[in-house]
């Protein structure tokens, strides 16, 4: 028997080593990387070496960044997938918004940036229509596509998507008993909302919050494609440090590494014990 | 009033998502003063450059799923025949990809896999090219993972083994001629999105130094104008083409099992 058992982990020894060799361990190697000193000693200093007011601030920026992001996806998206799941639309409807939201939620990176510099950027179309047709001059008010609100407003392309793709599930698991119990007590169409169906959401939005501000907080490709180095948000640091054209510390770059597993990490752990918890209303 | 509500969401959600496809469109026309031409789409389809890198790109992403499907297929098929105890921990790894960033994962390649490591496989281009390949099938685990797992799902994998092994088949005919077949949809469905991931992928082959197309598009957005556009529109036709077979197979596939 046990010889059997013996066997059987063999079959597990490609896939094991191919995750130990090209993802295990190279993120090991980083996060160890992050304590170590020159000399291979233990260290802090590393991680000090994050408290400067430049580094600082580009992790204030990539969170706030994110965080808006995220809060507008989750809010945008979930108005989207609650209109057409409980909003008496047309059926039909379903099929091409969720194939859509599929392709969107997949639509980041370079080609990103470049549709949105295309679109409002300072000759992109809405920007030359908004100024031909009202003689309204976004620029002029202040809008600039490579800033806070032009990066946030970029990320929202991918993810509303994805906060229409993992929340339909959850909206399709309110059951039609509860919204006709709601009724029949005499509670208007609000107030189901606030005291049954955002209740039974809650879990699942709040997961959904935390997977899609680690999926903004890693991106690189849009940001780097869409303001070169302008705007100093973590993934573009690390990417300049990765590069060698700034910090000349590779210590750095490994607290700074580091830290990006640590918010990411942390929003994946919410989003996994969220859900878990969202999963004893979907049976 | 919720039917008005609704409309509203969807039309405001509609103007988002559309405005920006059109708004490239009509950029990447353009190029020529004064009327609407495809010089721009001439010109990035004449450049060497597009060429190359899109085709280095193309091989890159088939090499991916060729062997993502040769690790994912008879780990997944495995861990439900014999381990099934193991499942939540093999799937905790195939999702690490979604936690970790894929540019800290190309730092630890760096750091790994240089000139004066043990295994020094950035020290040559054929080197260089296999260490992005890998680091593609990490990007693309997640998604691999699951659609092949949800395809094992739908078939009777202890009973469809215990009647090949008594008609005498050895593993290797089992999982390339019985599972494999099997889960044929689902398997393409992972590839098609793993291609769709690897064609404009840009910080892994950016920072591994290779001629992908993901850095080209960045180059070429950052000195030209109407180009970039012509490209944008290029690569939102190729992710489409990419989900709209994946959806086909899938359904085919729904409708092939429902037939039978």
């Amino acid at each position: 028997m046990n010889r059997r058992i013996g066997l059987n982990w063999l079959g597990l020894v490609p896939f094991l080593a191919f995750a130990l060799l090209f993802l295990v361990l190279p993120t090991m190697n980083i996060v160890l990387g992050a304590f170590r000193s020159a000399d291979g000693g233990f260290t802090l200093d590393n991680l000090r070496g994050l408290l400067t007011p430049r580094i600082m601030d580009s992790f204030k920026l990539s969170i706030q960044v994110s965080a808006a992001s995220a809060i507008l996806g989750c809010v945008i998206g979930f108005a989207i997938a609650a209109a057409m799941v409980h909003g008496g639309l047309p059926k039909w409807l379903r099929g091409p918004i969720s194939t859509f939201s599929g392709v969107a939620s997949n639509f980041a990176g370079v080609p990103l940036a470049f549709a949105f510099i295309a679109t409002l950027g300072r000759v992109g179309l809405v920007t030359v229509l908004l100024k031909q047709w009202f003689g309204i001059n976004i620029y002029a008010m202040g809008f600039n596509l490579l800033s806070f609100w032009g990066l946030t407003l970029t990320y929202l392309f991918f993810q509303i998507p994805l906060m229409i793709l993992i929340i339909t599930p959850a909206l399709d698991g309110l059951k039609k008993e509860w919204r006709e119990a709601a009724e029949v007590l005499g509670a208007s169409g609000w107030q189901y909302w606030r005291m049954v169906a955002l209740p039974v959401l809650f879990p699942s939005l709040l997961g959904t919050f935390a997977l899609l501000f680690a999926n903004s907080f890693g991106a690189v490709a849009t940001a780097y494609a869409l303001t070169g180095s302008t705007l100093s948000i973590v993934p573009i640091m690390l990417f300049a440090q990765i590069r060698g054209d700034v910090l000349q510390d590779p210590h750095l770059g490994y607290a700074m590494a580091f830290g990006m597993i640590v918010v990411t990490g942390l929003a994946n752990l919410v989003y996994i014990v969220l859900r878990t918890r969202a999963e004893r209303w979907m049976r | 009033m919720r039917r008005f509500w609704s409309w509203a969401a969807l039309i405001i959600g509609g103007l988002y998502f559309f405005l920006p496809l059109i708004g490239t469109l009509e950029f990447s026309l353009r190029m020529r003063r004064g009327e609407y031409s495809l010089d721009a789409y001439r010109s990035v389809l004449n450049d060497p450059r597009f060429q190359e890198t899109l085709s280095y790109s193309v091989i890159m992403a088939l090499a991916t799923i060729v062997v993502g499907v040769l690790i994912v297929v008879p780990t997944a098929y495995w861990v439900r025949l014999r381990l099934p105890r193991m499942r939540p921990y093999i799937e905790f790894i195939t999702l690490l990809p979604l936690v970790i960033p894929a540019i800290v994962v190309v730092f630890g390649y760096i750091r790994l896999f240089n000139t004066s490591s043990v295994l020094p496989m950035t020290g040559t281009a054929m080197g260089t090219n296999i260490l992005l390949m890998f680091g593609y099938v990490v990007l693309a685990l997640p998604y691999m993972y699951r659609a092949v797992d949800t395809g094992l799902s739908t078939i009777d994998v202890r009973s469809l083994t215990e009647a090949a092994q008594s008609l005498g088949s050895g593993w290797v005919t089992i999982l390339g001629r019985l599972i494999l077949p099997n889960v044929f949809g689902a398997v393409m469905s992972g590839a098609f999105l793993s291609f769709a991931i690897v064609i404009g992928e840009f910080t892994m082959a950016s920072l591994l130094n290779r001629p992908a197309f993901g850095p080209y598009m960045q180059i070429l957005g950052a000195n030209r104008a109407y180009e970039p556009a012509a490209l944008a529109v290029i690569a939102f036709a190729i992710t489409w083409a990419c989900m709209g077979v994946m959806s086909l197979i899938s359904r085919l596939a729904r409708v092939g099992r429902m037939g039978k």
